[in-house]
């Protein structure tokens, strides 16, 4: 986040770190689609970067009104790109609803492109902004601004075409967009080649959009407002092929993957649900792979569905949110009992109850390790950024069905819509994925029954992760029942015996403790030992990470740690925490991971909470950090 | 957990204790008791007449491969000991390998069955049944699955997943235990309850209308519809043949005597008194008659009306011919329900062809396949737009 040092008038190009860009108009603006076309500009000149829709929570909001106003934010350097961006380089406001919800996301002295043929009586009326007059008045002062009648600049550019007027004002995000690739010295080509291929079929409206663009190129380098044109140099990126990734689409691709490397078919219920529908929408896409997706009649029906499919012999897995969780609970305790695997893919969002459904939030973390009835722990797991859904929905299935059990993958809205600049993983390089059934009696899992039968015995262990054999329904000599009542040990007959209970609640709880051996040591950022570490957990990883990058370039002293793996907590977590005098704890709820650490441990920790649906900005917990460091006046 | 792994030596062929009384005494080596009710003298169980059994069959097994060394707990009694005893007849005759066969239940008295049944099988959560189901065929195909499910456990907590499995058509059995009562909570009233009914929990009796459990899935289209009752096993064991050889979802409404909590619900049209008179035996085919052949049903415009045929006036010419096949018909008749002058129909009710859901299914993943090929991991991870930077 860094602005140009020097606000000269000549339109000279000034190399820069970084830049944060919002797009943002009326839903039928072409916002999201301008704002990706930016992105893969970015990616081709090499740029990171990270970036955050921001869509109306109305399907079809009136034309011009606040609440119809869609955004899109990127975040693109030549430096480490951690979050979207805290706060806005260059705000392109299509209209004056646009600009009156998100003025305030601009840094003082950024810049303000607006569309000024949308701010006529009606459109500031529109934007309740009706007794004022915001691009007269103060209300932008302090900003840059460059004022351009989109509207009449596309219409004049399209005067010779047959187009009517409604395709013709459709085609004024083009002009937006050239304009704003031109302002930071983008390449054009990626988006014409997009419009060749996407219109490939309509060539009239493929020439008007290449027009379009060009001229809006054009105008940004032949008018006077642009006083500086920006230029971000190539990222030091580590080598390999990139793509832009939404977390739902990763964790989508992670599934598919946990499928393709096991061999093994993956059976997704869900019922559609904001933030995770999206997950169902890419899965059902692959069924080239060995995917199946059930869209059911509930979130119950998903989850059944999905340990049904597990006791199958396929990897059971359910999407939802923490509505649906709710919903799914009684089935998960069952998961537990019957020791299947089975994976639970938690989209978080603001709650309690319907709460807001497209914020991010997490608020679920204490109802996934103990939102069950009865003593049902199980194995959480909560990816860090849009591409690590990837590898933590991939890893997910590999925990639940190493140690058969149900697993609870925690991510949010923020990390499902955001999308990152994502080293594409080399299949060969994945961590490999062979889960056997088992197929055959043998002396370990065979008794002779009271009728002196060969009984098959579906709770013997194996001696490592206390697994029990998962033997599927089809395989000769191993019928067994499964069920909810509490299993006697190795038989799994229903038992009513208190020590048989008792042992059993401590064999399960064990087996969830004992996935720490398959979890890689936390990373830390910075010294392992000193004063204050910050301790976060899931999505807020990009925030914490540029908040401490920030304070060791200011040689602030303060370590980070991060949690994929939550629950059962690492192993290497209390020594960590030990090496340091505070562990400062950053999360989007009212405090949950704080409550397991001080069960845990005898640290001195310390709560920055935010519950506001938002995810944390950078700066947020560089004060958290600063103050924490700071003695307490006693 | 010090003792998780050390109690599970690598050679234990002998059972492990389990707690006192867990177990059935044993019998003599190789001899599985077959299901009765406690104390019965004959191994039979006294419901069953002799010559329905059926020992042996298809697979070259015997009913006592089917049954499992576990106590049976039912109340001394109950209903459900017949239907438990016909399913295990009924196995061995159909042409099923044994570990193909898969009993998934709810929770209540009637979801105790598969742990009585020596095949795989799972005891899930109260109303959910179905939707295991669903994911374990649709996880393969080959199996043979039957649902066991109580009134309430399909009809309240689980009404939705029912209708839900109608609609899709998954290929399974739906073996619904009506004893018109809670039993495994003791005895207060269900969905399927006469409306007055005095309960634990309805002491100035049920407000509640009562669902007609055939009407229920013929509103969700089933594509098979059928009625029996416990205390005629030839019957019972007929339709459960005819609702495993049905491709579809097969709902199965069997009359189950609660006799602890609702002793004698049904009593009407099972026991030999009145069963003549009130249950009325439908056959594709055949002309709707009951009462040993004296009393029929024919159509007066979009009604039924119950005629005697004893009589010059009306002959069994004048009776409706059932087919089976027939929607309209299924819903007049699967509809007799509660006019007191009208039978209560059981048999098949309604019968039809359509698509099974997994088959479905697997058809798009093949189609889906055959299009594509198969997916190449390498090549989707790097779908869309891609860039590289070098080393
Ligand atoms: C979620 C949940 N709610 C309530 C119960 C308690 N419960 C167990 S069985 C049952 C009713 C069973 O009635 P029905 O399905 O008719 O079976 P029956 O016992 O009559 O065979 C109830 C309410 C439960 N096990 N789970
Ligand atoms: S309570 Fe009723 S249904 Fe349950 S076992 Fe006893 S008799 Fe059978
Ligand atoms: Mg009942």
């Amino acid at each position: 986040m860094t602005s140009p040092s020097d606000p000269a008038a000549d339109a000279s190009t000034r190399s820069i770190p970084d830049a944060t860009v919002l797009f943002a108009g009326d839903s039928g603006d072409g916002m999201q689609l301008t704002g990706a076309q930016f992105t893969l500009a970015s990616a081709y000149a090499r740029n990171d970067l990270a970036t955050l829709p921001d869509y109306p929570a109305e399907i079809r909001a009136p034309a011009g009104t606040t609440y119809g106003v869609s955004g899109f934010q990127l975040h693109f350097g030549a430096v480490d790109i951690h979050t979207p961006g805290d706060k806005v380089d260059l705000l392109v406001a299509m209209n004056a609803a646009a600009l009156k919800v998100h003025l305030s996301r601009v840094r003082p002295g950024g810049t303000v492109l607006v569309n000024t043929d949308a701010f006529a009586p009606r459109d500031l009326e529109l934007a309740d902004w009706s007794d004022a007059d915001p691009l007269h008045d103060d209300t932008l002062d302090g900003y840059e601004v460059i004022e351009v009648p989109l509207t009449t600049l596309t219409r004049e550019a399209l005067s010779d075409t047959d187009l009517s007027k409604k395709q013709v004002d459709r085609s004024k995000n083009m002009f937006a967009l050239g304009l704003t690739l031109w302002m930071y010295s983008r390449p054009l080509d990626p988006a014409r080649d997009w419009i060749r291929n996407k219109f490939s079929d309509r060539p009239v409206i493929r020439d008007a959009n290449l027009a379009v663009l060009k001229k809006g190129a054009h105008y940004a380098e032949t008018i006077e407002a642009i006083g500086t044109r920006y230029q971000v140099d190539p990222a030091a990126m580590k080598p390999g092929t990139y793509r832009a990734v939404r977390g739902a689409e990763a964790t989508a691709l992670g599934l598919v993957a946990a499928a393709h490397q096991s061999g093994r078919s993956v059976f997704y219920g869900s019922y559609p649900i904001t933030p995770a529908s999206d997950i169902l929408h890419e899965i059902s896409k692959h069924k080239n792979f060995d995917v199946a997706t059930f869209q059911a009649e509930d979130e119950i029906a998903a989850v059944g569905a999905a340990l049904g499919a597990s006791f199958g012999g396929s990897i059971g897995v359910c999407g939802t949110s923490g509505p649906g969780v709710a919903l799914k609970t009684e089935a998960i305790g069952l998961g537990v009992m019957t020791e299947l695997p089975l994976v639970i893919v938690n989209m978080q969002r603001g709650g309690p109850s319907t709460g807001l459904p497209t914020k991010p939030e997490q608020g679920d973390l204490m109802q996934a390790v103990y939102g069950r009835n009865g003593e049902a722990p199980l194995p959480v797991l909560a990816p860090a950024s849009p591409g690590d859904c990837f590898y933590m929905a991939y890893e997910a299935c590999r925990i639940a069905t190493t140690y058969m059990t149900p697993v609870m993958l925690l991510a949010d809205g923020y990390l499902g819509n955001g999308s990152e600049a994502w080293r594409i993983p080399a299949v060969d390089d994945l961590p490999s994925f062979t889960v056997e059934n088992t197929t055959e009696p043998t002396d370990r899992n065979m008794m002779t029954d009271d009728d002196g039968n060969p009984q098959f015995l579906p709770y013997v262990r194996d001696d490592d992760t206390l697994a029990r054999p998962w033997a599927v329904p089809g395989t000769p000599e191993l019928e067994h029942r499964l069920g909810g009542l509490e299993k006697e040990h190795e038989t799994g007959n229903v038992s009513y015996d208190p020590e048989n209970h008792e042992r059993m609640v401590k064999l399960r709880a064990e087996k969830v403790q004992r996935v720490t051996q398959s979890m890689p040591p936390v990373p830390v950022r910075g010294p392992r030992q000193g004063s204050l570490l910050v301790l976060g957990w899931g999505s807020t990883k990009g925030a914490i990470d540029e908040a401490v990058d920030r304070c060791h370039s200011e040689d602030t002293p303060v370590s980070a740690a991060h949690l994929r793996y939550v629950w059962p907590l690492p192993a290497d977590l209390e020594a960590l925490v030990d090496g340091f005098d505070r562990v400062l704890v950053p999360e989007l709820n009212n405090g949950q991971l704080i409550r397991l650490l001080r069960n845990a441990y005898d640290a001195e920790f310390l709560p920055l909470n935010k519950i506001q649906g938002r995810p944390f900005r950078a700066a947020e917990i560089c004060t958290a950090i600063r103050d924490a460091l700071t003695p307490v006046a006693s | 957990m010090a003792d998780a792994s050390a109690s599970s030596n690598t050679n234990n062929t002998t059972k492990p204790a389990g707690p006192p009384g867990a177990k059935k005494p044993a019998g003599p080596p190789g001899s599985k008791k077959p299901a009765g009710p406690p104390g019965s003298k004959k191994p039979d169980g006294p419901t069953l007449p002799p010559g329905y059994g059926g020992d042996g069959g298809g697979c070259g097994l015997s009913r006592k491969d089917f049954s499992s060394d576990q106590d049976v707990r039912w109340c001394p009694g109950c209903g459900d000991y017949a239907i438990l005893a016909t399913v295990q007849r009924l196995l061995p005759e159909l042409d099923v390998p044994k570990e193909n066969t898969v009993f998934i239940s709810g929770i209540g008295c009637a979801g105790r069955f598969p742990y009585y049944m020596d095949t795989y099988g799972m005891h899930t959560i109260h109303g959910r049944a179905p939707t295991f189901a669903t994911g374990l065929k649709c996880a393969n195909p080959e199996l043979d699955v039957w649902i066991v499910t109580g009134d309430g456990d399909a009809l309240s907590i689980g009404g939705n997943h029912l209708i839900h499995l109608c609609r899709r058509n998954l290929d399974t059995q739906v073996l619904l235990f009506n004893n018109k009562i809670y039993g495994l909570t003791k005895g207060q009233y269900s969905p399927t309850s006469e409306e007055g009914k005095v309960t634990k929990s309805t002491p100035h009796g049920s407000i509640d209308a009562p669902f007609n459990p055939v009407a229920v899935a013929l509103g969700a289209d089933a594509s098979f519809v059928a009625r029996t009752m416990d205390r005629d096993p030839k019957h019972m064991k007929a339709m459960m043949k005819a609702s495993h050889e049905h491709a579809g979802t097969a709902f199965l409404e069997i009359y189950q005597n609660c006799n602890i909590f609702n002793d004698g619900a049904f009593f009407e049209f099972t026991e030999r008194g009145t069963k003549a008179s009130r249950a009325l035996f439908v056959e594709d085919g055949e002309p709707l008659t009951y009462a040993n052949g004296e009393r029929g049903l024919r159509l007066d415009g979009l009604s039924l009306e119950a005629i005697d045929l004893t009589t010059d006036r009306w002959s069994v010419s004048d009776c409706l011919v059932y087919d089976a096949s027939n929607r309209e018909m299924a819903h007049l008749i699967g509809r007799m329900f509660d006019q007191p002058d009208l039978p209560r129909p059981f048999g098949v009710l309604y019968q039809t062809e359509r698509p099974t859901y997994e088959q479905q299914l697997h058809d798009q993943l093949d189609a889906v396949r055959a299009e594509r090929g198969d997916g190449d991991l390498e090549t989707l991870l790097h779908s869309g737009e891609t860039w590289t930077i070098d080393a």
